[in-house]
């Protein structure tokens, strides 16, 4: 349970347009261990997908991986030296056509959000599992096939070997999101991002989805990156929990120490604005304002502007992302909030809060 | 495995009733239901038919359907020595039956050499369907390849490929094949370089359409999908984005054949199409102009086959349009 298999460090994505440079993803950590679910929280433009496609760099221009690593069961993904000059890629990072015949698929599978978008028209439902699983296993046509057809019996679809040759255009949403999994799992591999996969749902697939998910995840062992902004579906399968504010992870930790032990001004009012089963409240507080550009994000803690615990030195010194509490197994619960650091915030007097509406 | 199970009864149930409005049967269904667009293609199939007929006697009593072996010889063409009477002794510019000195012998007339005008029509017909098929054709592939690609990668590839495409999209169709006929063809055109220019010249119009479409396909899930399981760029065209950019690449080619017969007949009428003694419609249209006033309709006879093919092309292909486009139901 313990391995890492995939360890992201303080990765750095940006985006070239014509008004800036878009710091997409500006120096997020985590890793994955072998089996678990690690959550991926945010709201939307926190750069939870830009994160995940970079690990399996398909950023297209203009955007562009700039710096970090990405390190996959020690072959190196994303990785790069100085020249003291400026940051090249490494020799040892795998080429173009070694992510392609090695892991994307194989290794590391992707689930997009929208099922209705990420099943070709043109082509029988079941023809795109075999073909993936065809692509990415040393399987026969006809192995492919069968497999295929297991594959959709198992992610719960009636008459499997019936809908096979069914397109996508008969399928609902839910049934299609189920296709994506099996397509996903088909292609057995250790590692499965699910790109908000139920966003598109509603709640009673999802939860469907997620018991499903949950019941492949103990079957199969394969380790999950859920990207999604509902802490709802965070506290009913992740294990771990990164939550990323504006192209940096704010908060990391256990799921449990995360919902109940929250170190981080943002996770808080993140779980504030949605009900909670133990916790009785009159009305539901939403975040004030809106997240700001990451073309120029603001100068010292990233989220004083909106935080209702905002101080004067939130807005000059930006705070480190370190250990912040003990939790009970052991595992690392780091935030990055000035209330744990010794600059004096606590002598501080409080910001005037002013909000965009 | 019973989570969704009543969910998935429901898809079931609704599954059956479920029409679906895309895919070939109901691009089919709907042809059938548009009348204009069955018109077109019984005009289509009528003049497909006709192609295929190798031998014809003037009478029509003789027809039958094949490939016709003395294709290339040019003084028999056309021509049957043992069920013809020698065209040297036939009356030249003979008119139709139903007008004064014509004969139902010759029913249509005949030419200047006195050859049988409905036999020549008939065999014109092979030489425009091919035409039309064979160099819409080269021009849809062409065009798709080079705009599929240009629009795939974008960069410099649709850079380069763009630039050549309008290069060519500036010169009139009709000057570049007769430039590109007389260059290729070394002085002594011939039909086939007309087709190989006609495609040429159409590649632009084909590569626009499809770049356009491929630049909004190539954003679709499905091929960040396919790019996320490791399917090499080759295969992600070939079996995901030009599939579903392919729709108006069809009907253009549909409406396009029409085009392309019409140019073929203007270039065979200013000499640098199909050569005498081949039959080509606007060969025969270059010959009967110079009889306009004393037989009208040697004129009018290759220039209605040319009206009627590409009528029927154009309806077929405007009723293909109206099938193909999710938004008119």
């Amino acid at each position: 349970m313990s391995d890492t298999i995939l360890e992201v460090t303080d990765l750095k994505t940006q985006f070239y347009t014509e008004r800036g440079v878009v710091r997409a993803v500006d120096g997020v950590s985590f890793d994955v261990k072998q089996g678990e679910i690690v959550g991926l929280v945010g709201e939307s433009g926190a750069g939870k997908s830009v994160t995940t496609s970079s690990v399996l760099r398909l950023i297209e221009e203009p955007g562009e991986v700039v710096g970090g690593e990405v390190d996959y069961m020690g072959r190196t993904i994303v990785g790069f030296e100085d020249t003291g000059e400026e940051l090249v890629p490494r020799d040892e990072m795998l080429t173009e056509a070694q992510m392609r015949d090695q892991i994307r698929g194989n290794e590391i599978a992707i689930i997009f959000q929208d099922p209705m978008e990420s099943l070709n028209p043109v082509y029988t439902v079941g023809g795109q599992v075999k073909e993936f699983i065809e692509l990415n296993r040393d399987l026969s046509g006809e192995e492919a096939k069968e497999e295929a057809i297991e594959m959709l019996r198992r992610v719960g679809i009636p008459e499997a070997a019936e809908r096979y040759g069914d397109y996508p255009h008969e399928f609902s949403g839910g049934m299609r999101q189920r296709v994506l999994i099996a397509m996903a799992l088909g292609c057995r591999p250790n590692l499965i991002i699910a790109d908000e996969p139920t966003t598109a749902l509603d709640v009673t697939v999802e939860g469907q989805i997620l018991e499903l998910v949950n019941d492949l995840q103990a079957e199969f062992g394969t380790s999950f990156i859920w990207v999604t902004h509902d802490m709802g579906v965070v506290a009913e399968i992740c294990d771990r929990v990164n939550v990323m504010y504006l192209g940096q992870i704010v908060e990391q930790g256990p799921v449990d120490e995360i919902f109940h032990d929250t170190q981080h001004p943002y996770t808080e009012a993140l779980l504030n604005s949605i009900p909670r089963p133990d916790r009785t409240v009159d009305d539901l507080e939403p975040i004030e304002g809106t997240m700001p550009s990451a073309r120029s994000p603001p100068s010292g803690c990233r989220f004083h502007p909106r935080c209702p615990d905002a101080r004067e030195p939130c807005r000059e010194i930006e705070p480190a992302f370190e250990q912040v509490a003990e939790t009970a197994d052991g595992a690392a619960h780091r935030a990055s909030c000035l209330k744990h650091e010794e600059v004096g915030y606590w002598e501080a007097e409080p910001l005037e809060v002013e909000v965009e509406k | 495995m019973a989570i969704g199970e009543q969910q998935t009864q429901e898809d079931e149930d609704s599954g059956s009733e479920f029409e679906p409005n895309v895919g070939w049967r109901h691009t089919l269904s709907k042809i059938k239901d548009d009348t204009t667009a069955r018109f077109g293609l019984y005009v289509i199939a009528i003049v497909g038919t006709v192609a295929m007929v190798t031998t014809i006697d003037a009478n029509l009593s003789t027809i039958t359907f094949g490939r016709v072996e003395n294709f290339t010889l040019a003084e028999s063409v056309w021509y049957h020595p043992e069920r013809h009477p020698d065209p040297g002794t036939t009356e030249r510019r003979m008119p139709p039956f139903f007008v004064e000195g014509g004969s139902l012998e010759h029913p249509l007339g005949t030419d200047r050499n006195g050859r049988d005008y409905i036999s020549r029509l008939v065999y014109g017909t092979r030489v425009s369907f091919f035409v039309g098929i064979v160099a819409t054709g080269l021009g849809m592939i062409g065009g798709t390849i080079v705009g599929a690609v240009s629009g795939y990668y974008g960069g410099w590839v649709d850079d380069v490929l763009m630039r050549a495409v309008e290069t060519l999209y500036a010169i009139p169709p009709l000057v570049l094949v007769i430039v590109f006929t007389v260059f290729v063809s070394g002085g002594d055109p011939d039909i086939i370089y007309a087709v190989f220019g006609v495609g040429i010249a159409f590649i632009p119009v084909f590569a626009r359409l499809i770049r356009s479409r491929v630049l909004s396909v190539r954003e679709m899930d499905y091929v960040e999908a396919a790019r996320a399981t490791g399917v090499k760029d080759r295969d992600i065209l070939r079996r995901h984005v030009i599939p579903n950019s392919f729709a108006p690449v069809l009907v253009l080619a549909t409406l396009q054949i029409g085009v392309t017969i019409l140019i073929v007949a203007g270039l065979s009428f200013l000499g640098y199409g199909a050569q005498p003694p081949t039959p080509d419609w606007g060969e025969m249209l270059r010959i009967s102009h110079q009889y306009m006033h004393s037989n009208p309709w040697m004129s009018i006879w290759p220039g209605l086959a040319i009206l009627i093919t590409i009528m029927g092309f154009n309806l077929f292909g405007d009723g293909l349009q109206d099938a193909l486009d999710p938004r008119i139901k």
